[in-house]
């Protein structure tokens, strides 16, 4: 059923740190790798190799220049998958109960067999972590890795999401929020974690960290050595030449 | 939002089908034998051709039944249930005008209430979108009501009753856009809020998050059209509203008027539904810095 559940035990998901992330897409690359060739219809291509490719991706990094009132600009990279919302609009909707939150961990997922690919629920998503897939016709998201994350078969170091366990500078952290003492719910209370856009209702279990402030040099580096005032025989020489 | 041809052909032609079903199930016309026969036909077809267009922009329309399943918590799903329900209650009084079986007319009038429910459960699969601030209004089941009574009106009422709820469609149609324009800015989500970044400045795009096309843009950031909308809206307004209300008012005969009419009506609501996807901007469009 489309109905969400009233709560759940866990609330599985992500911290991500904007102020950590460079932008290098290798969560993105992975997150394609792994979910290429387990959990459902792999994430097809079309046109790969020709003139207008394009695909079907769980995870995307947009990159934002951000202008404070004062001061220079920053570059800020901003990865985008599903935020695994606890009151998520994009199961309601679901005419065919593909849609579903589970009550144990909180994960949004797609019973790729009954999905019919209304695309009902990628319109409801107010944060575009939903894709068709072109080739199977089924409606693609973020599974949080369920097939990771629980898989004993892995060594415990790879029970984490593909793109958590890929991300060279530990931007992307996985964790049980429903835990205050859980490292992303400590992350998160420490380092001002945030929803987004909290107005449309959704509830979204991921965080975001916002970037540090920057420090701000009061002078130039190089201010001071103009001020240098020469001494002995270069003093003489200084005085000398100014002179001419 | 991507205007497929599917959905356009799908809320036009049942909403106009639902409409008619709705007067003839009323008894506004009573028709008897091979026309009852033929009104109800088009009755039928056009509702029932109108679903099955809302089955083509489905991934695996095979599995289409399943939609029924969710009506506790989707209106996808319910309008499938109800459009179906009035189907099936409306049928003994199809049949009964046909063969003048002379049955009961009461599942007439509540399959005529049921239509027009059907026809409110279509328009809430837009409305409850809080992600589309423009259809996220009462104007939009109160501009799809319009269209099916207008509609059913043209084909079933006399003239000049036809004639009253045409104005009154365009009404709504022209409030739904004076409405619909200013909803975007109402709602108040901006690129700083969707990504959170308005706490430390102001945002722009830097570099695109990806060179190709994808889903999300090819389905909801939808910017070709918009060029048009002008000129569109003044067209939509003269086939849906102006020209029906002409033909109904001054071309003799019964039959004529309506024809003329009913044409002049589909090509304006087409260009209106198309409009209604068309203009319809998605906040995850933010995202990309368009709209
Ligand atoms: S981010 Fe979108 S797809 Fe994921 S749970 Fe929230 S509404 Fe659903
Ligand atoms: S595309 Fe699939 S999962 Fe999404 S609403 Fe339609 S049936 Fe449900
Ligand atoms: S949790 Fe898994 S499916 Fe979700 S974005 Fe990360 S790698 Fe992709």
């Amino acid at each position: 059923m489309t109905c969400l559940p009233a709560r759940t035990d866990k609330k599985l998901g992500l911290a991500i740190d904007l102020d950590t992330c460079v932008g290098c897409n290798a969560c993105v690359t992975a997150c394609k790798g792994w979910n290429d060739q387990g959990y459902g219809a792999p994430l097809s291509d079309q046109e790969p190799y020709g003139a207008h490719p394009s695909g079907t991706f769980l995870n995307r990094v947009h990159s934002y220049q951000v202008a404070p009132d004062q001061g220079a600009a920053q570059v800020v990279s901003f990865p985008r998958s599903c935020l695994h919302c606890d009151n998520a609009p994009c199961v309601t909707v679901c005419p065919t109960g593909a849609s579903y939150k589970r009550s144990e961990d909180g994960i949004v997922l797609v019973n790729e067999d009954i999905c019919i690919g209304c695309g009902l629920c990628a319109w409801a998503c107010p944060y575009g972590a939903r894709e068709m897939d072109q080739a199977a016709g089924v409606m693609k998201k973020c599974t949080l890795c369920v097939d990771r994350i629980y898989n004993e078969a892995l060594p415990e170091e790879d029970r984490v999401p593909a793109c958590v366990r890929t991300c060279p500078t530990g931007a992307r952290h996985f964790g049980d929020f429903a835990d205050p003492g859980s490292k992303v719910s400590q992350l998160a209370a420490r380092r001002g974690g945030y929803d987004l856009m909290p107005d449309m209702g959704t509830k979204p279990t991921n965080k975001y960290l916002p970037p540090r402030p920057k420090d701000r040099l009061d002078t130039a580096p190089l201010t001071p050595l103009l001020d240098i005032r020469a001494t002995g025989f270069a003093g003489w020489l200084d005085r000398m030449l100014e002179k001419f | 939002m991507h205007p497929a041809p599917s959905v356009i052909v799908f809320t036009v032609l049942s909403g106009l089908g639902f409409g008619f079903l709705a007067f003839l199930g009323a008894a506004f016309v009573q028709p008897a034998g091979w026309t009852a026969f033929l009104l109800w036909g088009l009755g039928y077809a056009l509702a029932v051709g109108g679903l099955l267009a809302s089955t083509f922009h489905l991934g695996n329309p095979q599995r289409a039944w399943r939609a029924m399943s969710q009506w506790r918590t989707s209106w996808l799903s319910r309008e499938g249930v109800m459009a179906i329900a009035t189907l099936l209650m409306l049928a003994p009084v199809a049949l009964s005008d046909w063969l003048g079986l002379g049955w009961s007319r009461l599942p007439g009038v509540i399959g005529a209430i049921m239509a027009l429910v059907t026809v409110f459960t279509t328009s809430m699969i837009y409305a409850q979108l809080k992600t589309v601030p423009r259809w996220n209004h009462w104007v939009t089941p109160a501009m799809f009501l319009c269209f099916a009574l207008a509609g059913g009106a043209i084909l079933a009422l006399p003239r000049w009753p036809a004639l009253a709820l045409v104005v009154v469609m365009g009404l709504a149609l022209v409030l739904s856009w004076s409405i619909g324009d200013r909803r975007f800015a109402e709602v108040g989500q901006t690129m700083g809020k969707a990504t959170g970044l308005d706490r430390i400045g102001k945002p722009s795009i830097f570099d695109p998050a990806h060179t190709a096309g994808n889903y999300l843009l090819h389905e909801m950031i939808h910017i070709v059209g918009r060029k048009h909308v002008a000129r569109l809206r003044v067209l939509a307004l003269i086939f849906a509203v102006v020209l029906p209300a002409l033909a109904l008012a001054l071309l003799p005969g019964a039959v004529l008027p309506r024809a003329v009419a009913a044409v002049a009506y589909l090509i304006g609501a087409f260009a209106a539904r198309w409009l209604f996807f068309a203009q319809a901007e998605h906040v995850v469009g933010l995202y990309y810095g368009k709209r």
